[in-house]
């Protein structure tokens, strides 16, 4: 780090002298960047580190940086089980994003493309959805469930993240079919496509990094999801974050093997989320603006 | 209901500005003729979310409503009877409700206020080239993309933890060794930990703000002789506006909802200290059983939210359409 910034400090010589003063502001707020990147990572590093500590070494004050490496309480978190849940997760989160692409995606469609009387009526419905406290549901919701039977059972879960998720996902789809031009549609329909295939191969292409961004928050607030996974979840259905919870009561307070298990839960949506940062950032922008 | 004036007249507008915008395209007739049965054609693609968000989302709240009028309790099985008003009596002369009340307003206001100012610092921070822009900005969002249960975890354990905690270590010169900041100053705790957890998420989203300004409107501003603080101010914070609303907005519809991390780092105690409004109402249908009352306390919490929420929806229409204007 230091060397780029001697560079740039070499490099443009012929500078004028005011420059001096405003690269030495730059080379501090470079660094204040990075001082509050890595505090802002920091408790999540010092988690991972954890996770391959033996139990004797996570509990020494002061902490300690220096230890020998261990997989041993992730071997503990796969051989007590975590797997299932695991599974669950995946098809809990996998299935409601599939769900919400395909019943969003025409409504969004609906809501932008073609003229739908009270659009904003709907779309405010669809978001006033989200306004509401999940607890106000949550009783009549638990006892339906219940009496059909679907206790604990991962269908459950898959319905209810659907719901969970369909608001923002027409509200984020609708903002990218907007950004269709018109006249490519028109063009579309003078030259005889029909509206398939005018969906198909005009439409899609360009939404379909939108629609990648939706997915995206979809699958994160789903993996993330705990409230309706720990009410309504025991054993079968259960879910990563009720696994956790499971965890501690059954192992207590050891930070090691606490650590391991948090990496496991946390470690597919931090993967994801990192590789398509981009496109969070474009769905998140595409969806404030348009 | 509200919104059915103002969707009234930006159709209107739509509909005459977009002839004027393409003079030479013949009119919308060309999609079909404004039948009945087109409308239906138009509206089909809707209705299966629509339709299915009302069965899951709609449905279940008629029968909150239903079920706060009725004395029922889980542990007294047949116990069921219609009650009126009774469970909203208890609920509004219970104070504990009202102190959980106020949790909410404090964790949801105080964290979604905190973490949109400490986003937009580091959306600014971040919004120049430096070496290892990208990887900071990895960094940074890795707390929005972590399971809140782990997040909460890792508070709880590995930093506010009085023996080994990283922050009483780190504090520990200043005389801080052994505070349990957890049992002291739980509604603290709580909020550091959702500050941490949305901060990111207020990052990213001011950061496509800046990212959507046009560069050469800062370049005049500057040419025209403003300070940094004077263009940030007069240019840079307008132009953010919309970004902010939303993320205060949505932070909001999110936060107020919290109950994974007061689940995890204080089970809303000591006593009732740091619980919030859906975990009390938890607390009541899960523990207590009380079916009855846990639905009242619903209402209720619907209602002010409702309240809020046409304030909050008018600020986000209203931003919208001027976007659009």
């Amino acid at each position: 780090m230091t060397a780029v910034s001697d560079d740039t400090r070499t490099t443009p010589d012929t500078d004028t002298p005011a420059r001096p003063k405003g690269r030495l502001t730059g080379t501090l707020l470079t660094v204040l960047a990075w001082i509050v990147g890595i505090g802002f990572f920091f408790p999540v590093l010092w988690m991972v580190l954890t996770a391959f500590k033996q139990e004797r070494d996570a509990y020494t004050d002061p902490p300690t940086l220096f230890f020998t490496p261990t997989l041993d309480q992730f071997a503990g978190v796969f051989g007590g089980g975590v797997t299932p849940y695991l599974l669950n997760s995946l098809f809990a989160t996998l299935m409601s994003t599939a769900l919400v692409l395909l019943l969003g995606t025409p409504a969004a469609f609906a809501l932008s493309l073609r003229r739908v009387k009270r659009t904003q009526d709907v779309l405010f419905f669809f978001i006033s959805t989200k306004m509401l406290p999940i607890v106000a549901a949550i009783v009549p919701i638990y006892v339906a469930v219940n009496f059909i039977g679907a206790l604990d059972n991962i269908w459950t879960l898959v319905v209810l993240y659907t719901a969970m998720n369909l608001p923002i996902a027409v509200w984020m789809m609708r903002s990218f079919f907007l950004e269709v031009p018109k006249e490519l549609l028109e063009a579309a329909s003078m030259d005889g496509a029909s509206l398939w295939r005018s969906l198909r191969e005009v439409v899609l292409p360009i939404i379909s990094p939108g629609m990648a961004a939706t997915a995206l928050i979809c699958m994160i607030f789903s993996w993330n999801e705990f409230f309706f996974a720990v009410n309504l979840t025991a054993s079968q259905a259960a879910t990563v974050p009720v696994y956790l919870v499971g965890f501690i009561t059954s192992e207590g307070l050891y930070f090691a093997s606490l650590c391991a298990a948090a990496t496991v839960a946390a470690l597919p949506v931090v993967i994801i989320g990192w590789v398509a940062q981009n496109k969070l950032v474009q769905g998140l922008s595409f969806g404030a603006v348009k | 209901m509200s919104t059915s004036e103002t969707s009234t007249p930006r159709g209107a507008t739509a509909a005459v500005a977009d002839p004027a915008t393409t003079p030479s395209k013949p009119e919308r007739p060309a999609v079909g003729p404004g039948s009945r049965r087109d409308g239906w054609i138009r509206r089909g693609p809707l209705l299966p979310a629509l339709i299915f968000t009302i069965v899951v989302t709609q449905l279940p709240f008629l029968f909150t409503i239903y079920y706060s009028t009725q004395s029922w309790n889980l542990v007294n099985p047949g116990s069921q009877r219609f009650v009126g008003f009774d469970n909203y009596l208890t609920v509004f002369t219970d104070s504990q409700f009202r102190g959980v009340a106020l949790n909410s307003i404090v964790l949801t206001l105080g964290s979604v206020l905190i973490a949109v100012v400490l986003g937009l610092a580091i959306a600014l921070l971040l919004n120049r080239s430096f070496p290892g822009r990208g990887l900071i900005r990895t960094l940074i969002i890795t707390p929005f993309l972590i399971t809140p249960v782990a997040g909460a975890l890792i508070w709880q354990t590995v930093m506010f933890d009085p023996t080994y905690g990283l922050v009483n270590f780190v504090l520990g010169p200043f005389g801080a060794g052994t505070t349990d900041w957890i049992s002291s100053y739980p509604r603290a705790a709580v909020i550091v930990a959702l500050v941490w957890q949305w901060t990111p998420f207020m990052m990213l989203l001011l950061l496509a703000g800046l990212g959507s300004q046009p560069p050469e409107v800062v370049e005049a501003a500057r040419m025209d002789g403003a300070g940094g603080f004077a263009v940030f101010r007069e240019v840079t914070l307008p132009h953010l506006r919309r970004f902010i609303e939303l993320g205060v907005v949505l932070g909001a519809i999110y936060l107020v909802n919290t109950f994974d991390t007061i689940y995890m780092m204080t089970q809303g105690g000591p006593g009732t200290a740091s619980a919030n409004l859906p975990f009390y109402i938890y607390q009541r249908a899960f523990l207590g059983f009380d079916i009855g009352e846990s639905a009242a306390m619903g209402v209720v919490t619907v209602i002010a939210t409702i309240i809020v929420a046409t304030l909050a929806l008018r600020l986000i229409f209203r931003s919208f359409s001027t976007e659009e204007a």
